[in-house]
């Protein structure tokens, strides 16, 4: 095969055993890769409604064929699991170099089965695949594993973990891959502690072969001249990382403040992007074959003194203005503790920013927490995220994620969740399409599966009114269809402010050889964002889920740009149910499955 | 007279992202396919965000060729280039093991040494580098200065190890 390594690599925990099976080939032209085919597999042969935690669901690392090549920023790959923060399909992307090894090493995708009996590490050196003991390594973090398991194998090896929060099963712990690079969101972390396996390292000498490889030189040169003439990629990734965003979006009036309850403030130039780059930043850094370079390595200083890597706009915001603390130092410090214990930073910050609320409002005290919680305080904040990944004290409920914190200490409304998962950093009141974003995400709240965001309030690729609705629903479809394909191809979401389908599509069928055009590539996104929606309709999930929290549809902006707006959703949800072929409850037709080639997952 | 033309690999590791495109470019071109493994230029990540890019440094006095007892490998004086000659490689390694800087590689599958031969005068590490952080300049004063400075620390590093 091209593009594609032809080998799909099975270790079943329980049983100890590895085996190698040939990729299957109508799959994998039908999903192409990544996020894709990892849960077209997924849904062939797990349960929907299995126990996130358990045994029988199955984790499974998912490259695209773009992966490892030299593709417009493609070193990204999948994880592909029922997340426990929210029993939704979880795909969670990340990038470093740990894909790529993969792809070197011969495999398309890694499924994990079942349940060690102890703690294991699984050693891939190409061919040679080993279940090893991890007793040594298990309390250890992430920096510390992946030293111990590079020592251990191969200096070259590149090595995906836990820290302690994966093994704590922390709803929303993530899989740290490079040290520094996560696949996030929705808990994925949590289901690779469960089955009591610590790390997979990788070491790949193999090459990947591209069908047409003038051709695919060819699309990446002229694919490399958008990328370079498009600001955002030219210039605001590169010298300023996401966290540029951080005066944009405030000056939009759209940037959430202490638990959402304000959407901008005077003080946000104290975390920003232009801030971290002239005071904190030591170099910028790349995934695998990126072309852009926002990766931040940044120093802390101050009491904390640290270099680590970070951190994005979400980041930023999340234990920055969430929590109404102004302070980059602490912000970096946070974000290197989600690092190296292994936690999602949106979610963390998030809960943080929840029971700073709880607090003031009086619903928890000082007994309980064991810190002064007040929106702004740094050092509580800080050292509940420790407590979190280890859930000692007031950090054992915090590591249940927003919704059961909030909905434990009674007050719901407070969690600013959608299907259970933490919102990122934009205002859905100051912009209605990441509304309905939210919303529909398949999920939960998450920006990364239709960003709107880009035409609403970046211009590209052309420019949308961030106050009207009229029109959003269309252009969400695209996006969210569009997002669905990159991943899947192992393209990184930011090349997309500077190209779309047709350069997707080129580059697929130069390196794969199947006939793939930019209609069949946004086809492809549409059969994989409908498969998700029959997940989590397998999973109770209905439209009633399809909201956003009542204070944003009913709290007015009190200050700002955006002053006195509210999210107008009602008035795009029955449009966008209608612009996808689904009913008025929002569960796609028959007619519309079997046109996707999903016709099985009808109700 | 031919008038002599060299060009240069310059490398400015500030600028280097550690994206590894150099040895993706560097393998598609001379094996074919995508393969970091097989690359004759690497790039070294280290941690606090600090990558180097390594290749050939096409030596005046190249301890390879010099280490080489079958004149497999030798400096051109017109191009530059420290060369290859696979027809007198016996395989032997020494090359491998003379390079101060570890820029020559032997492909276990070739039975030859790999090393950088600036893709025939058009370098594909430096033409697909986002970020210039290796150019294919003239080697006018100014460049050669400046790689001769970065090299010297290099191996200034190495001799301090070696003692």
């Amino acid at each position: 095969m091209h593009g594609w390594m032809g080998t799909v690599l099975r270790v079943n925990l329980t049983a100890g055993t590895v085996k190698k099976e040939s990729l299957k080939k109508d799959a994998a032209e039908n999903y192409i890769g990544g996020r894709g085919l990892g849960e077209k597999y997924f849904m062939d042969e797990v349960d929907p409604k299995v126990d996130a935690l358990s045994p029988a669901n199955k984790l499974i690392f998912a490259t695209g064929p773009l992966t490892g090549t030299m593709g417009i920023s493609t070193g990204r790959y999948d994880v592909v699991t029922k997340g426990p923060l929210n029993d939704t399909l979880a795909a969670s992307n990340s990038g470093g170099y740990f894909g790529a090894q993969l792809k070197y090493a011969g495999y398309d995708m890694v499924i994990l089965e079942g349940k060690a009996a102890k703690p294991v590490y699984l050693w891939i050196n190409n061919d040679k695949v080993e279940i090893r003991d991890a007793s040594h390594l298990w309390g250890k973090t992430v920096y510390e594993t992946d030293d111990a398991v590079k020592a251990a194998t191969d200096p070259e090896a590149e090595v995906a973990c836990i820290g302690p929060a994966g093994e704590k099963l922390v709803k929303f712990a993530c899989i740290m891959n490079d040290k520094h690079r996560a696949a996030g969101r929705t808990g994925v972390g949590a289901v690779m502690g469960t089955k009591n396996l610590k790390a997979i390292a990788v070491r790949g000498t193999r090459g990947i072969r591209v069908a047409d490889k003038d051709g695919y030189l060819g699309i990446i040169r002229a694919a490399r001249k958008k990328i370079s003439e498009n600001p955002v990629t030219s210039a605001g990734l590169p010298t300023y990382g996401t966290n540029i965003l951080v005066n944009i979006i405030n000056q939009t009036g759209a940037f959430p403040t202490r638990n959402w309850r304000e959407a901008y403030t005077e003080e946000a130039d104290r975390i920003s992007g232009e801030t971290l780059t002239g005071a904190h930043l030591l170099h910028g850094k790349g995934c695998g074959s990126c072309v852009v370079g926002c990766g931040r390595v940044a120093k802390a200083k101050g009491k904390y003194n640290e270099v680590g890597e970070g951190p994005e706009y979400e980041t930023a915001w999340a234990f920055g203005a969430d929590c109404g603390i102004f302070d980059m130092d602490a912000v970096l410090k946070a974000n290197f503790l989600c690092n190296e214990l292994g936690l999602d930073t949106i979610t963390m910050g998030s809960t943080v920013a929840c029971a700073m609320e709880l607090y003031e409002i009086g619903a928890v005290d000082q007994k309980k927490v064991g810190y002064d919680l007040h929106f702004g305080n740094a050092d509580a904040m800080v050292a509940l995220t420790r407590a979190t990944a280890y859930r000692e004290g007031f950090g054992n409920d915090l590591a249940e994620g927003s919704y059961r914190l909030a909905t434990k200490y009674g007050h719901p409304e407070l969690s600013m969740t959608v299907k259970k998962q933490e919102m990122p950093a934009y205002d859905p009141r100051g912009v209605q399409g990441i509304g309905l974003e939210y919303a529909t995400s398949n999920r939960g709240g998450c920006h990364v599966r239709g960003y709107t965001i880009s035409p609403e309030v970046l211009g590209l690729p052309m420019k949308l009114d961030p106050a009207v609705t009229e029109g959003k629903p269309e252009i969400l479809k695209v996006f969210q269809d569009l997002t669905a394909s990159i991943s899947a191809s192992g393209t990184c979401l930011f090349a997309s402010f500077a190209i779309g389908a047709d350069e997707i599509a080129a580059e697929l069928k130069a390196a794969t050889g199947v006939d793939y055009t930019p209609e069949k590539v946004m086809q492809i996104g549409e059969r994989i964002w409908n498969l998700e929606r029959m997940f989590i309709i397998k999973n109770g999930y209905s439209e009633k889920d399809d909201t956003l929290p009542p204070r944003l549809l009913n709290d007015p902006i009190p200050a700002g740009p955006a002053k006195g707006k509210v999210s107008r959703l009602p008035e795009m949800l029955p449009k966008y149910y209608e612009v996808r072929g689904w009913d008025k409850h929002g569960v796609p037709k028959k007619e519309k499955l079997t046109e996707l080639g999903l016709g099985n997952l009808a109700s | 007279m031919m008038e002599k033309t060299e060009n240069l690999l310059l490398i400015t590791p500030e600028r280097c992202i550690g994206c590894g495109t150099c040895e993706l470019a560097c393998s598609i071109g001379h094996e074919g396919e995508f393969r970091p493994a097989v690359s004759r230029i690497t790039v070294h990540r280290f941690e606090g965000g600090v990558n180097i890019p390594m290749a050939c440094l096409q030596c005046d006095k190249p301890a390879c060729a010099a280490a080489c007892t079958t004149g497999a490998l030798e400096k051109d004086t017109q191009t530059g280039l420290v060369n290859v000659n696979p027809a007198k490689c016996i395989g032997c390694r020494m090359c491998v093991m003379a390079c101060p800087f570890g820029n020559v590689l032997y492909s276990m599958e070739e039975k030859q040494p790999l090393k950088c031969d600036h893709c025939g005068g058009a370098p594909m590490c430096a033409e697909f580098c986002p970020t210039n952080a290796i150019e294919y300049l003239p080697a006018d004063t100014a460049t050669v200065q400046r790689k001769k400075a970065f090299s010297a620390k290099i191996a200034a590093g190495i001799a301090e190890v070696e003692i």
